[in-house]
């Protein structure tokens, strides 16, 4: 946008020539309105030498016209006004003739106490929907024990075979790493008593207590959790769901139920096979570091159980299953409106699922010490 | 007039279906051009690869004189600039105000400051005849009338030459329809941009078109709206003399 001011006895002459586009905008720009304001007197502006003016520059134009006239000054077009300035006046007079809305959110303390306001109702819509949700799917498997027809069993085999049947490498792997360690550490700190036979009952009782359905539930979680909330939430954007409810559908039968029950199957079976793991992880580091044979061993693996220390594990993987599967289709059904809420409540399933599960876990750790088991 | 946008012998193919073979066409700067066919025609295949989006078999595109066909999009950027788009569904980026959304573009092509940028947005979206409070929208809060206008007013962010519209007024009310259509002939003759638009309106094409290019087994049969009306080809008798748009011509006789 290259110009030239001109002093002609007390009148500005304006002469612009070359290119006057977005790609010059930002370089020229400052420097248009440094000279509209070092102009003296009368100014006239001459367009006739341009070569080129896209909106961009005629907008610099106008800017110019208005910064001139605001300061009182008198502007003249030497040739005719150029076109495009006319249409830049029709958008804003058109623009004008509707009244601004009134601010969303007050300035100062009232917009602190709007802010919490709108935090109140958030946390209060928030828990209203959770309720909803949970009672919705009590009903909804209400009405599945009412009539077992309601059952989508070829969904629920999908889950099952999605959430447990394609975990299982990642999950072995995983649990016989786990019972490496354990055993690897503690046959380590065991020796300074002159104990290492122990190592078996401390890989025994850890894994099978704890470690196995703990690892494997938040496998899972990070897994079915974020899988769930995504899959939902890209059928709410695509207004699957809402096709669901208007054919006569319940989405909470169709998604929701199939997915709860499917984890509630398939992560207990997933306990198992990483207990398994583990035990067969810990039968390998005792015979290669403890020199345990696996005779031995499983003889003192026997010992070191009671009836109930399996069962102890076990009962808590349907717990965390309907834990992650409730948190990751909830956050799913609640996306509603653009992409990035995608994103953002999948991600808030998989982190609190994880966090669900581990607090279970405590509490089932308190209620078992409290009964002695 | 010069040509915008020269086509010459574009060929695409998606494994053995042939879309299109040898397809020629010339759009001529400042006109309104539209683009019919049937379902599966290869219209928005045709659009991509004007936009360089699609690499065609064989043939070459210019725009402006530039070859766009088969060159690395890097190379495109210079043509980029020359032309806006608006897709079919907006592709508003669902992060973004709309007023980031119409910065977006000029920032990355031309850097400058933040109030300029702000400035030269709000100019834009007033253009296109939204209110100041929409720029801090979000792409969800807007509705379908409000999202097209708003891509547009993306795509004219660079001020760009030529701009392409994909079924623009498709699931608008006729009223907002109606509007929109009266906007793209505005801006059109204010800016005197080029406008290729693909559409299935005959409201719009009869409104805003001067000439029209139809999609018929993989060619191209493009000339004044009169001139394709007369043509004798079965698919374009059956799509300007069916039913829907006897209709309209013939109320358009009785208006007028």
């Amino acid at each position: 946008m290259p110009f030239e001011v001109q002093d002609e006895g007390g009148r500005s002459r304006f002469r612009l020539h070359g290119r006057w586009t977005v790609a010059e905008a930002a370089a020229e720009g400052p420097r248009l309105r440094e000279a509209a304001r070092a102009a003296r007197g009368a100014v006239v502006v001459d367009a006739a030498g341009v070569e080129a003016m896209d909106l961009t520059g005629a907008w610099f134009l106008r800017s110019l016209e208005r910064q001139l006239r605001d300061a009182g000054r008198v502007v003249e077009w030497a040739g005719p006004r150029p076109a495009q300035l006319e249409f830049i006046d029709r958008v804003e007079a058109e623009r004008d003739r509707i009244p601004p809305a009134a601010p969303e959110s007050p300035a100062g303390f009232a917009g602190i106490l709007d802010h919490v306001g709108r935090a109140v109702v958030q946390v209060r819509e928030g828990g209203l929907d959770l309720l909803g949700f949970i009672g919705a799917v009590t009903a909804g498997y209400g009405r599945i024990f009412g009539s077992l027809r309601r059952l989508r069993f070829p969904s629920v085999v999908r889950h099952v075979y999605e959430t447990g049947l394609t975990a299982v490498p990642i999950v072995a792997m995983i649990a016989f790493l786990i019972a490496v360690i354990v055993a690897y550490i503690g046959a380590q700190q065991l020796r300074k008593f002159g104990g290492e036979i122990f190592v078996v009952d401390l890989v025994t009782v850890s894994v099978l207590r704890e470690l196995g359905v703990l690892l494997t539930a938040i496998i899972v979680a990070g897994r079915s959790g974020s899988a769930f909330a995504a899959e939902i939430g890209a059928m709410k954007l695509n207004e699957e769901v809402d096709a669901l409810r208007a054919i006569g559908m319940d989405p909470i039968e169709v998604l929701v139920l199939p997915r709860i029950l499917g984890l509630v199957i398939a992560l207990p079976a997933l306990t198992v096979l990483a207990d398994a793991m583990g035990l067969a992880g810990g039968a390998l580091l005792s015979w290669y570091l403890v020199d345990i044979p696996l005779g031995q061993y499983v003889e003192r693996v026997q010992g070191s159980i009671s009836e109930m220390t399996f069962w102890v594990g076990i009962i808590k993987a349907p717990v965390f299953a309907i834990l992650i599967a409730m948190v990751g289709t909830l956050r799913g059904m609640q996306v509603r409106t653009s992409s990035r809420e995608l994103g953002r409540l999948t991600t808030i399933a998989v982190v609190q699922s994880i966090f669900l599960v581990i607090l279970a876990d405590a509490i089932f750790a308190v209620i078992f010490l409290e009964l002695d088991i | 007039m010069a040509a915008a946008i020269e086509i010459r012998g574009i060929v695409n193919r998606f494994g053995r279906q042939v879309v299109h073979d040898g397809l020629d066409v010339d759009i001529r700067a400042g006109e309104v051009f539209g683009i019919v066919g049937g379902s599966g025609s290869g219209k928005s295949v045709l659009l991509r690869t004007m936009l360089g989006l699609q690499r065609p078999a064989s043939g070459s595109v210019r725009i402006e004189g530039r070859e766009v066909a088969n060159r690395p999009e890097r190379e495109l950027l210079d043509v980029k600039r020359r032309y806006g788009v608006m897709f079919q569904r907006g592709a508003l980026f669902s992060s973004l105000t709309v007023q980031q959304n119409v910065e977006l573009p000029i920032r990355e092509h031309y850097p400058m400051p933040a109030p300029l940028l702000a400035d030269l947005a709000q100019l834009r979206i007033g253009m296109v005849g939204l209110a100041r409070d929409d720029a801090a929208k979000y792409p969800s809060q807007l509705s379908g009338g409000m999202t097209k206008r708003a891509a547009l007013a993306r795509a004219l962010a660079l001020d760009p030459a030529i701009l392409f519209l994909d079924e623009p007024t498709s699931g608008l009310d006729p009223i907002s329809a109606a509007a929109f259509d009266a906007l793209v002939l505005e801006l059109q003759q204010g800016l005197s941009l080029t406008v290729v638009m693909i559409t299935h309106d005959l409201d719009t094409i009869f409104r805003v078109c001067n000439r029209v290019g139809v999609i018929v087994d993989g060619h191209m049969i493009s000339g004044t709206l009169d001139e394709i009306v007369r043509n004798e080809n079965p698919w374009i008798q059956q799509y300007f003399h069916g039913e829907r748009s006897r209709a309209l011509r013939g109320r358009a006789v009785t208006d007028g």
